[in-house]
């Protein structure tokens, strides 16, 4: 798109500070989508487990493979974030928590439940 | 189907299907604490119960629905031009057309 407006364009990365509200949006889309590539994994682990005891046994071990319990942790954060995060819209849409300083502070709250469930996904996992 | 599910709809759509999701995951969770996927046979008595089967169906159904509606916000705001828009759509629509008919296969065959 070629952009024909004359005003100044500032976009330097590294002075550029997003409120934290959008900082939890992003997010929240950054963990919608981890979650979606989640979804065929989950149906595929299903479906193996139900087939007999040794498709059972092999997706155990699936879950023990290194790089799918990286994949885990990083779907443990992005699962908590995602909860959070939608209560807060789900409450917004309710009428609650709309002032800006309650945002702000319940958008910070959903970036920290995030990153505890982090710690702890990573306590269980690890 | 992104005509279907635009707007009120989709805005509605997409609470419904949250609500569902959270709730189903705090029951799943229990479960598993209790030891429903402990053996396979554990897991599949548990599958092959109404209830649990039921909500498992439910839950993929409420899950691949979220996704869409979800995952049609991103690309509508983000792939350009049209084309690749509708294209990556297209993959989004299978992939979870595909998980949702093979995880409810895979439950009912295990009743």
């Amino acid at each position: 798109m070629k952009n024909n407006n004359k005003r100044p364009v500032f976009l330097d990365l590294t002075r550029i500070h997003q409120p934290v509200m959008a900082v939890m949006s992003i997010a929240h889309r950054i963990a919608g989508v981890l979650l979606f590539l989640a979804i065929p994994f989950a149906a595929y682990l299903l479906d193996l487990s139900l087939r007999g005891a040794e498709s059972f046994a092999e997706a155990r071990a699936l879950l023990d493979h290194g790089a799918v319990k990286l994949f885990l942790w990083l779907l443990i954060w992005a699962f908590a974030h995602h909860f959070f995060a939608g209560l807060r819209y789900l409450l917004i849409d309710l009428d609650m928590g709309v002032d800006l300083a309650t945002g702000r502070r319940t958008a910070m709250a959903a970036l920290g439940a995030g990153a505890v469930a982090f710690l702890l996904g990573g306590v269980l996992l690890l | 189907m992104s005509r279907r599910a635009s707007g009120l709809k989709a805005w509605l759509l997409q609470r419904l299907s949250a609500v569902y999701i959270a709730l189903f995951a705090f029951y799943f969770l229990f479960a598993m604490l209790g030891g429903a996927a402990q053996s396979h046979e554990a897991w599949r008595a548990w599958l092959a119960s109404p209830m649990p089967a039921l909500a498992m169906i439910l839950f993929f159904i409420a899950l691949t629905t979220h996704a869409w509606v979800g995952i049609r916000d991103v690309l509508v705001d983000y792939a350009r031009p049209l084309w690749l828009r509708l294209s990556l759509l297209s993959v989004v629509g299978v992939i979870l057309l595909g998980s949702l008919s093979g995880a409810v296969m895979a439950l009912l065959a295990a009743r």
